[in-house]
């Protein structure tokens, strides 16, 4: 029980802390104690968020900025995985494949932008190739160390049960592996969700990114608030979704 | 060898001795640059359906013994036979040291790994993982994932994954070292209920002098450090064995005693050994 009241508690301290902010940001930027027309008053900011969903601006721009996100985690990602699985059970193609990694791993993924621009163009594919990279490293990294980090006891149960090699990938190395991969995947979501807004900055006509700067070249600040807000939600609904999805693929853990 | 038995009913090696199911002739391993010999030259024939101890210090190549045994480790030198006697059957199923149950499987689907893999249909898996399930008193705890599973009962998992698979030779290797005394004794008692029902050979590796006793009809001593035989000693106590029973006998604390006799330099030895090489 004290245990239960202590963790009510904390959430409803949690919830708190935000909201006597925003409500100190309203009277500060009301009185003129903050200059509004760098920080317009959350009221305002909600209007004018109310506004840009009645134009359909922000749908538009939010479908655009999801779908990218979602075809560039899917181009980066699948692969990944699929030579993130090979590499952690084969010693030799982890030895022929890492330095390329290690090298091209540390290059921040904005700054091939430009290269990617030359040689995608400045329609869709360029823009879902950079939220691709971004997927590809971390989900790639986290797939070979949960592979290559499963215990050997296990391999050996599934050698002396004469298990097939496909058997042993089936049975053994992805579920294994399976923790650490989802680990990878929500990296590679937080890094596309930074390289979408990037790109779409630079290089787009829609999108949320799209939708923050060019409130930045006509000076709607409180646009640009929302933009930030909607990409804060984002990051915090995909996180929610993939707790789910870990908890339904990785059912051991959840019990436990 | 002094030991008297109550109930000796043993068949002598005259009437129809059951054919030698593991042949080892002149075992050595030695493991890659270093030169350490693990096992040193071992010659050993286990007949069909005997449980055969192994008992050693830590370090006396054991382990290694049954991972050849088993197929997961290569032979340096000599010859090992296992003699077939159903084809169809699965040549032999380990229980490991420790945890060795998939964390990703439920007991079912573990209980259930050996077969699954050799391609038995569906319903043959559930009716033999039933079983054995239902033996080791487990069947209702079959959707459970091993981290919800007490110590204990997580081994007797491993055991039944291993009689499920139904192989002609069981090797186990130290499989109750983890466990407490209470629950030791308890799956002693499993064990050799569920074994004494199926007959298989059984190869069982052990550092615990009252569990060799306890568990085998013939006890093999190794040396440490490398690896020999030192003595093989018959176990004379008759089957069904009464785990708590047994320890009443008289002739069970004096072969105990006659064990460790001989256990108890090697054990010096060992670890004069591995404070030397410091």
């Amino acid at each position: 029980m004290a245990n239960k009241s202590g963790y009510i508690g904390e959430r409803f301290i949690g919830l708190l802390t935000p909201l006597v902010l925003l409500g100190m940001w309203e009277a500060a930027a009301r009185t003129g104690l903050i200059d509004a027309r760098f920080f317009p008053p959350p009221s305002s900011i909600v209007h004018t968020f109310g506004a840009l969903i009645a134009s359909g601006e922000l749908w538009t721009n939010l479908v655009a900025s999801l779908r990218r996100l979602f075809l560039g985690m899917l181009l980066g990602g699948v692969p990944a995985l699929f030579l993130g699985l090979a590499m952690g059970i084969s010693k030799p193609l982890r030895a022929a494949i890492d330095p390329l990694i290690s090298a091209t791993y540390p290059i921040p993924k904005s700054a091939i932008l430009p290269l990617v621009l030359l040689i995608f163009g400045l329609g869709e594919m360029s823009k879902v190739v950079m939220v691709a990279l971004g997927a590809f490293y971390p989900i790639l990294i986290n797939t070979v160390m949960g592979v290559a980090n499963i215990d050997k006891i296990y391999l050996d149960v599934g050698h002396n049960y004469r298990a097939s090699r496909w058997q042993v990938f089936r049975t053994i190395a992805l579920p294994g592996a399976l923790p650490s991969i989802m680990a990878g995947v929500k990296l590679a979501m937080g890094m596309g969700l930074i390289l979408i807004a990037i790109s779409e900055m630079v290089a787009a006509s829609d999108g949320i990114g799209y939708m923050i700067w060019n409130a930045w070249q006509v000076l709607t600040v409180d646009t640009m608030y929302v933009g930030l807000l909607v990409i804060a939600l984002l990051g915090f609904v995909f996180s929610v979704i993939l707790d789910e999805i870990e908890r339904m693929l990785i059912p051991w853990k959840a019990r436990a | 060898m002094a030991v008297v038995s109550m109930l000796n009913v043993k068949p002598s090696p005259a009437e129809a001795a059951p054919p030698v199911q593991i042949s080892l002739r002149g075992v050595r391993k030695y493991f890659g640059s270093s030169g350490f010999v693990a096992v040193d030259g071992i010659d050993l024939d286990i007949p069909q359906g005997q449980f055969f101890v192994i008992v050693g210090p830590s370090g006396c190549g054991k382990t290694t013994l049954l991972r050849m045994l088993a197929g997961l480790e290569s032979l340096s030198e000599g010859t090992m036979k296992l003699n077939r006697t159903d084809p169809s059957r699965p040549e032999n199923s380990m229980v490991f040291q420790g945890d060795s149950l998939f964390p990703w499987m439920t007991v079912y689907d573990n209980a259930a790994y050996g077969l699954r893999m050799r391609g038995v249909s569906d319903k043959d898996v559930e009716e033999s993982v039933k079983l054995w399930l239902e033996r080791i008193g487990l069947y209702r705890f079959r959707d459970r994932y091993p981290s919800q599973l007490s110590g204990g009962m997580r081994q007797r998992v491993s055991i039944v994954r291993a009689f499920a698979n139904d192989p002609e030779i069981l090797l186990m290797d130290e499989p109750f070292s983890a466990l407490d005394e209470q629950n030791k004794m308890l799956l002693h008692e499993e064990l050799l209920r569920i074994w004494e029902a199926t007959k298989k050979t059984v190869v069982f590796i052990t550092h615990s002098v009252d569990e060799a006793v306890t568990l085998g009809d013939r006890i093999m001593i190794m040396t440490a450090n490398p690896g020999r035989e030192k003595a093989i000693i018959d176990v004379p106590f008759a089957r069904p064995r009464n785990v708590l029973e047994l320890r009443h006998d008289p002739a069970y604390g004096d072969l105990v005693f006659h064990i460790w006799e001989q256990l108890r330099d090697e054990v010096q030895r060992a670890r004069m050994n591995a404070e030397g090489g410091k």
